[in-house]
């Protein structure tokens, strides 16, 4: 065991556990009613939390691990791809933005599906939205937890098991303990982890590979593609790499994780704030982690396994202890993404098909007990999963991020802004996205890229194309933005 | 409780106008983004020049890009963002 690699993340888990603690006692004080306290923190995130959490839920492991384990093997072509992303940091607050947040008050929302139900007053978008979110999001959540034990095992020398063990249980307590309010001022935290972590390692593997012109000539001397926008082969064309815009850029708006995170902030003052900070955040982070990659190829040549780049480059050129310290910003954001998914699908089991289908009329004391177990028992499933994950978990995650962004952007964006958008325009645009994903997911695996650009691409414009026929042709008819909502009595 | 309808016209024009805005700089990014990677980077590698060490492409497309969007984002957000209540009685806290 690697001791001064294994303090600072447990210094890290420490602290995760106290703030679950703190976070715990705002839940029983709380008197905005349970539900908006434990699944949206009381709608009273600030600024720096909100840009922090949303960064966090975002960057998961790909953005720590896999990212920069391709950028060592494609070059700087990665490193302009991944800065599709920085968009994020704005769009999604500045679109969603001020209408969401008012509706979402004025409708009572604590969930995504909770929105939907209203604007379009639907039972069937209601349980398609639903669905689609506990399908995709366990499988997305069992996906990271598999990574975050492989990083502790990979880190600490534990075994699998052990590790999962040890992961599992850290995310599970401070989650049903602390609720929304502690995952997002633990992703609060985290993001600061990882923001700091990355400036600390980008500095010392320029130091380590002898300033940058220096390793610019050691990158064209092995291969000058490597310090070209189209990849080690040439491979990464225009239209591909700019097809990233949607999948991990303005496509973010459709993701369920991300959108709840835009009705949870205090006033527009958080909101202007938690703008810039996620921007430049969110900048710094994908500038030097990709960077990092690319960099520790002249440094360390030869490393076959692109999720080893990053812990093995800190180890090289960083004393044990301050990789340890660097180390836990991978840690942070498997952990900060896997609780944003925990509690996003236990508040749709609980608030989208509990409350609506099976208990209606239940007790406060009922739905704390609920909100609790389904929570635990999701956490238990997960970790069950984990341990031998079955195939069909695994292909389910290969369309956790761009089928739910082809089946949500739609309905959430247009419902928002389009008075004519209907329920019949949702449910074709929800169906239209997820199976045009599906279908051509399979067909570019067989054939290349369709027109050369990401699965996603193809799926977004027809489930636009459904949505706008769906509202149009079938029931046409104008939506009260002003319209009174009686609603029910925040529990 | 029941608030004018005319303050909500209100709140929504901000809100549609701030959603438009942020189209707009999007479409900002991708245009710098793009523009300076492929104008530039296209050159064969000989011909390549470096700030600060970096190709110039990845420079201007991706470092002062970043820099210009997050100082675009700040302007934007001080200027031409407005502060509204969300709430119906108006922000009370």
């Amino acid at each position: 065991m690697n001791w001064s690699v294994i303090t600072p993340l447990i210094v890290m888990i420490v602290i995760i556990f106290i703030i679950g603690y703190w976070s715990s006692r705002k839940v029983v004080s709380s008197d905005k009613g349970f539900l908006q306290e434990y699944f949206l923190g009381g709608r009273e995130l600030g600024g720096f939390v909100l840009a922090m959490t949303m960064v966090a839920t975002y960057g998961s492991a790909s953005s720590f691990l896999g990212g920069p384990g391709t950028a060592y093997t494609v070059g700087f072509g990665w490193i302009l791809l991944a800065m599709a992303q920085v968009v994020t940091g704005y769009f999604v607050l500045m679109v969603l933005g001020k209408k969401f947040a008012i509706l979402a008050r004025k409708y009572n929302s604590i969930t995504l599906v909770d929105f939907l139900k209203t604007r379009y007053n639907s039972p069937v978008v209601v349980i398609l939205s639903a669905l689609s979110i506990i399908i995709f999001l366990f499988s997305a959540m069992a996906a990271q937890w598999i990574g975050g034990a492989r990083l502790v095992e990979s880190l600490t020398g534990m075994s699998y098991n052990t590790a999962l063990f040890v992961f599992a249980i850290s995310v599970v307590v401070y989650v049903i303990v602390g609720g929304f309010r502690a995952v997002a001022v633990t992703d609060a935290v985290q993001g600061g982890v990882m923001v700091i972590g990355t400036l600390i390692l980008l500095i010392a593997v320029i130091i380590a590979g002898g300033g940058i012109p220096n390793i610019m000539a050691d990158l064209v001397a092995e291969n000058p593609n490597f310090v070209t926008p189209f990849g080690e082969d040439g491979s990464l064309t225009k239209a591909y790499v700019s097809s990233f815009w949607i999948l991990v850029g303005v496509g973010v708006v459709g993701l369920p994780q991300i959108a709840v995170r835009a009705m949870s902030y205090k006033n527009s003052t958080s909101m202007h704030r938690a703008l810039i900070i996620g921007t430049i955040v969110t900048g710094i982070i994908m500038l030097n982690m990709h960077l990092i990659g690319v960099f520790a190829r002249p440094i360390l040549p030869g490393i076959e396994i692109g999720d080893k780049v990053i812990p093995l480059i800190s180890m090289e050129v960083l004393p044990a202890w301050l990789a340890g310290i660097v180390l836990a910003a991978p840690m942070a954001a498997i952990m900060s993404t896997v609780d944003s998914l925990l509690i996003l699908v236990s508040s749709t089991v609980v608030k989208d098909v509990y409350l609506n289908y099976v208990k209606p009329d239940a007790s406060v004391q009922n739905i704390k007990r609920v909100s609790f177990a389904v929570t635990a028992i999701l956490g238990i499933i997960v970790y069950f999963l984990a341990f031998n994950p079955p195939e069909l978990l695994i292909f389910l995650n290969l369309f956790a991020f761009g089928g739910l962004e082809a089946a949500f952007i739609w309905p959430m964006i247009l419902g928002l802004y389009w008075k004519y958008s209907n329920k019949y325009g949702a449910i074709l645009s929800m169906i239209v996205g997820i199976v045009s994903y599906i279908s051509i997911h399979f067909y570019n695996q067989v054939n290349g890229e369709l027109f050369g650009v990401h699965t996603v691409t193809v799926p977004i414009v027809l489930s636009f194309v459904a949505f706008i026929a769906g509202s149009l042709l079938i029931k046409r008819e104008a939506f009260d933005y002003e319209m009174k909502i009686e609603g029910e009595l925040s529990r | 409780m029941k608030p004018l309808n005319k303050t909500q016209d209100w709140r929504f024009k901000v809100a549609h106008r701030e959603a438009w805005i942020g189209v707009g700089l999007a479409l900002f990014n991708f245009i710098w983004w793009y523009g300076f990677a492929y104008g530039l980077g296209s050159k064969p590698v000989e011909e390549y020049t470096y700030v600060f060490g970096l190709p110039a492409w990845f420079f201007y497309s991706c470092v002062l890009g970043f820099i210009v969007i997050s100082i675009l984002t700040i302007v934007i957000v001080k200027f031409w963002f407005v502060d509204v209540p969300f709430d119906e009685e108006g922000d009370q806290r």
